[in-house]
């Protein structure tokens, strides 16, 4: 079943077009990795599915229902489309436990107790419990971005979107905030991620996007993606990262 | 020359500059100041809506008050709120506002466009990451604004608000052109009083000296804390 479903979407800023005609589905349970290179439209095709970012041409249907219908209440579907930033974007001015809490009571309308309990059950899943009482500004990059992504389950997400949630890292935080994903994956959370790391690619993703210059140039098996891509763009982009 | 002021005209007075006219002065900074800061904040908004005809009525307001000197604004809204009262409640003759009430309005209105290009530059300081997290939460507008970037506007703005409110606080002084006893209006009556000009416009300086100059101080001091914990 299609739980992310993007048809012909075509995207301008002003004259430029960042994203051409792109089509691609995203299964229940699937983990699609989605890479190239900068300026590519990585980001703004992610952020279009939970509609943060507006788009000219074409639809997305996320669990059946249609951005694009009039009928759709938004923020009620981005509640259960969890998003991890590059640059985590915790509440800097909430402890930890209320940047989880926020959303739950105030869109979900849990009720505090509830809340809190959900909030630190999931801190103590991404091994931040002792953490709760903390302000962002307090915990380490690595820490804040585990943070984010519990914040994003607390919502109890259908689906999940990462943009490139390791890049702001020091490389020993890294793995850290991999962990967690993957675990995600294997729990069979949907997910669609970009990302760089390959090795995460080859360790969860089912599928493979890359795009180039707005265009989805390449959507494949993971095995085939790293197997032997088809076109050169890709070829190239794959023979740089790897070699880092 | 000391020796023919009569210092003791101060003392003799001190109860009625203070009790009534600087009961006065606070009352009207610190109305205006909340009042102001709300109103602004919804101007601030306004003025940064994509839908633009919102956008251009706050702006017009600010440009508009920000152009126009307040001695100016204070006579005019004395004369025209009566009228604008009498538009709006529908009565037969022009509501009776008297120049206290008009002179709380007309500050409201006036330190409104001043707090709204704090607030504005506060928002706009915000990343816009940050909507863009209170969005995807599945927050709403008012929810994101309210929640998340308000709070860290407010904040960030806090030292320059209170900047604003202490030259507010001098400009109450302007309502003695309605003929207000505020603390200034009071010290100018019983300079006309008792012929003491001198001795009264100095002291009322010195007040406003000594409370603008603390409040500075704290101020400082409250900037210094504020930028250690961001
Ligand atoms: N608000 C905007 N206005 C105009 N152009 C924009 C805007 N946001 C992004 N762009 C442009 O759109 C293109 C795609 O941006 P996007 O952020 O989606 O790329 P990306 O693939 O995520 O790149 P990166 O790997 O650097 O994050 C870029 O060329 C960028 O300059
Ligand atoms: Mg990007």
């Amino acid at each position: 079943m299609a739980m992310i479903e993007i048809r012909n979407v075509s995207k301008w800023y002003g004259e430029f077009n960042v994203l051409k005609d792109c089509s691609t589905t995203v299964d229940k349970g699937q983990v699609v990795v989605v890479c190239g290179p900068s300026g590519s439209g990585k980001s703004t095709l992610i952020k279009c599915v939970n509609a943060l970012e507006p788009f000219q041409q074409g639809d997305i249907t996320v669990n059946g229902q249609s951005l694009c219908d009039p009928a759709t209440n938004l923020p009620k579907l981005r509640a259960h489309i969890g998003m991890v930033f590059q640059n985590f974007e915790l509440f800097p001015h909430m402890r930890v436990l209320d940047n989880l809490n926020l959303g739950q009571t105030k869109v979900l309308k849990r009720d505090r107790a509830t809340a809190r309990d959900r909030s630190l059950e999931l801190l103590k899943r991404v091994g931040l419990e002792a953490h709760a009482q903390k302000y962002p500004g307090e915990l380490s990059g690595g820490q804040q971005q585990r943070v984010a992504i519990a914040r994003a389950l607390a919502m109890d997400p259908i689906a999940m979107l990462f943009d490139e949630p390791t890049s702001a890292l020091d490389p020993e935080m890294i793995n850290e905030v991999l962990d967690v994903m993957v675990a995600l994956a294997k729990e069979g959370m949907t997910m669609m991620v970009v990302t760089h790391e390959m090795g995460f690619a080859r360790q969860v993703a089912h599928r493979v996007i890359f795009m180039d210059e707005g265009s989805i140039v390449e959507d494949t098996s993971k095995e085939e993606f790293f197997g032997s891509p088809r076109s050169e763009r890709a070829q190239q982009f794959l023979s740089k990262i790897l070699h880092h | 020359m000391l020796g023919e002021f009569d210092f003791d005209v101060i003392w003799r007075s001190l109860p009625y500059l203070f009790k009534q006219g600087m009961t006065f002065t606070l009352t009207i900074t610190f109305t205006a100041m909340g009042a102001g800061i709300v109103l602004g904040t919804l101007l601030a908004m306004m003025r940064l809506s994509s839908f633009k005809p919102l956008a251009m009525i706050a702006g017009g307001y600010v440009n508009l008050i920000r152009s126009l000197p307040l001695v100016l604004v204070i006579f005019w809204f004395y004369f025209l709120v009566p009228w604008i009262g009498q538009w709006i409640t529908g009565a037969e003759r022009p509501v009776l506002v008297g120049p206290y009430l008009s002179s709380f309005i007309t500050f409201t209105l006036f330190e409104a466009a001043f707090y709204c290009e704090i607030m504005r530059a506060g928002i706009q300081s915000i990343p816009r990451g940050q909507v863009a997290a209170g969005y995807a939460l599945g927050l709403n507008y008012w929810q994101t604004m309210g929640t998340i970037v308000l709070p860290q506007a407010f904040r960030n703005m806090l030292p320059v608000l209170l900047t604003q409110t202490i030259i507010l606080f001098q400009d109450t002084s302007l309502v003695y052109v309605l003929s207000i006893s505020d603390f200034l209006g009071a010290a100018a009556k019983i300079a006309q009083r008792d012929s003491r000009l001198v001795e009264m416009y100095l002291f009322a300086a010195l007040v406003y000296f000594v409370l603008s100059y603390t409040a500075s101080h704290y101020v400082k001091r409250l900037q210094a804390r504020l930028a250690i914990v961001r």
